[in-house]
């Protein structure tokens, strides 16, 4: 089954880089690329290889992640990322999905969340978390974006969000609000969601995570937020703080009531 | 009635004022230290990054922002930041506009993924429109297509553009511009090869 997996996946991500060199130049052909490939986001891959892990008893416990608990009861995947970012009780804290996997992996499992923080995007580990999150995320596909940050905690990480959002640092000044407040932005020819608007906000949130074309990979929410620090200038941004979940609540509270359209398919 | 009225007015605006800032106080703290948890220096990042100057700090509040007491300070700044730019050390402002090209075009530079052996570019193209040739240009600053053509290259013209590219925000402090020489990201050199770019008659932004 793995095998049969991997050379799926093989096949398919050498058609891609085929075509992928046609489709940096424009926004229009990038809208043609997403159309020849709506029929089979490459994100289906990570979603199932992700659907398997789910189930895999796996850590020092060997103990599946069937029993964990995204905010709507344990082992209910149908719409929780819909409703995530939110406070949790038991960590007393609010979090993402990937800093809840975390939390589920070391409850559950055993495995030491050091161990996921200190590992690298896309190896190890992290590969497992961000296989996870593809299957969650297809779960709340099409759903409203619910997280009206009623709870206290909820509403001050939201406060707290805004204020990392606007916070200008770095040899070049920026902050996101530098590339991501105003409408009809671009970087070169990028366009760039307004995340100060509801619309641009729900579109930023919940196209995210994303399959890249241009790198061939399934990209979660806090790999997207760790390269715009790096674009900014910033330091590394450390996988689960509390800054990427400020940010990630900010963003999807300003686009509660959006439509969830992960996983996204991005230049 | 009035009287009474009046004082108890002050007194609740008073009270708010002092409750809301005791808030925004708490709130900076766990902010503050949000930012000392939230990030580790990596290559040439380092967490000295996150220190504001002032510059940084009032401008990254939108609200505070355009306050008079702000803005009071931002002046100052700008003045400052003025003073602080050298003119070209020969005199010569215009390098070769080849080489500024192709600094425009380059976005690298002071990330965490790069060094600093290899020089920096100037990432002009991700904001503005130059040369008419590139077509992937970005929006955030104003075209400069035509910038010399339009503008002539007098004294005050060249000054001016030597200002904006130096320390832009020594006219808008808080401009989106990066200040590339007040944080080295260009050498003097490379902002002349910028200068030509704009300016020289025989650069493609100029034909």
């Amino acid at each position: 089954m793995q095998k049969k997996y991997a050379h799926f996946l093989c096949a398919s991500l050498l058609s891609l880089s085929a075509t992928s060199a046609f489709a940096q130049t424009t926004s229009d052909e990038i809208a043609k690329y997403r159309e020849m490939i709506a029929e089979g986001n490459p994100s289906e891959l990570y979603e199932m290889a992700g659907e398997e892990l789910w189930r895999q008893p796996a850590g020092p416990k060997q103990v599946t992640l069937e029993k964990c608990d995204l905010g709507l009861g344990p082992g209910v995947v149908d719409g929780a990322f819909a409703q995530l970012p939110r406070y949790f009780k038991d960590t007393d804290r609010v979090q993402d999905l990937e800093s809840r996997l975390m939390t589920c992996m070391q409850t559950l499992q055993g495995i030491a969340q050091a161990d996921v923080v200190n590992s690298a995007f896309g190896k190890g580990l992290r590969k497992d978390i961000e296989a996870v999150v593809a299957y969650v995320v297809t779960h709340s596909k099409d759903m409203k974006i619910n997280v009206p940050a009623t709870h206290p905690k909820e509403k001050e990480m939201v406060a707290l969000g805004k204020k990392m959002f606007f916070f200008q640092g770095g040899p070049m000044d920026f902050s996101c609000a530098s590339c991501h407040s105003a409408s009809n932005q671009r970087i070169r020819l990028q366009d760039l969601p307004d995340l100060t608007t509801q619309a641009g906000a729900a579109f930023g949130w919940a196209s995210w995570p994303a399959y890249r074309v241009s790198s061939g990979e399934f990209w979660t929410m806090q790999r997207r937020l760790n390269d715009c620090f790096r674009q900014q200038r910033m330091p590394f941004p450390i996988y689960g703080s509390d800054v990427t979940i400020a940010l990630s609540i900010f963003m999807a509270n300003k686009g509660d009531g959006g439509i969830v359209q992960t996983p996204g398919l991005k230049r | 009635m009035n009287k009474i009225y009046v004082r108890y007015c002050t007194a609740a605006v008073l009270l708010a004022s002092l409750s809301l800032g005791a808030q925004a106080q708490t709130l900076n703290s766990k902010f503050d230290a949000m930012l000392a948890s939230g990030f580790t220096a990596q290559g040439i990042a380092g967490l000295d990054r996150l220190k504001q100057d002032p510059i940084q700090a009032l401008c990254s509040d939108p609200e505070v922002r355009n306050t008079p007491a702000a803005q009071k300070i931002l002046i100052e700044e700008q003045t400052k930041a003025m003073a602080a730019i050298k003119p070209p050390t020969d005199g010569q402002y215009l390098g070769s506009w080849k080489a500024g090209e192709a600094i425009a075009q380059s976005g690298r530079g002071a990330t965490w993924s790069d060094t600093t052996k290899a020089p920096n570019g100037g990432g002009c193209y991700n904001c503005h429109q130059i040369s008419k040739q590139e077509i992937s240009y970005g929006n955030i600053g104003p075209s400069l297509t035509g910038y010399g053509k339009t503008r002539g290259n007098s004294e005050a013209i060249l000054t001016y553009t030597w200002n904006r590219i130096n320390n832009s925000k020594a006219y808008n402090a808080c401009s989106n511009m990066p200040r590339m020489a007040h944080f080295n990201l260009l050498t003097e050199q490379q902002i002349k090869d910028v200068m030509a770019l704009l300016l020289d008659p025989e650069s493609p932004v100029n034909k």
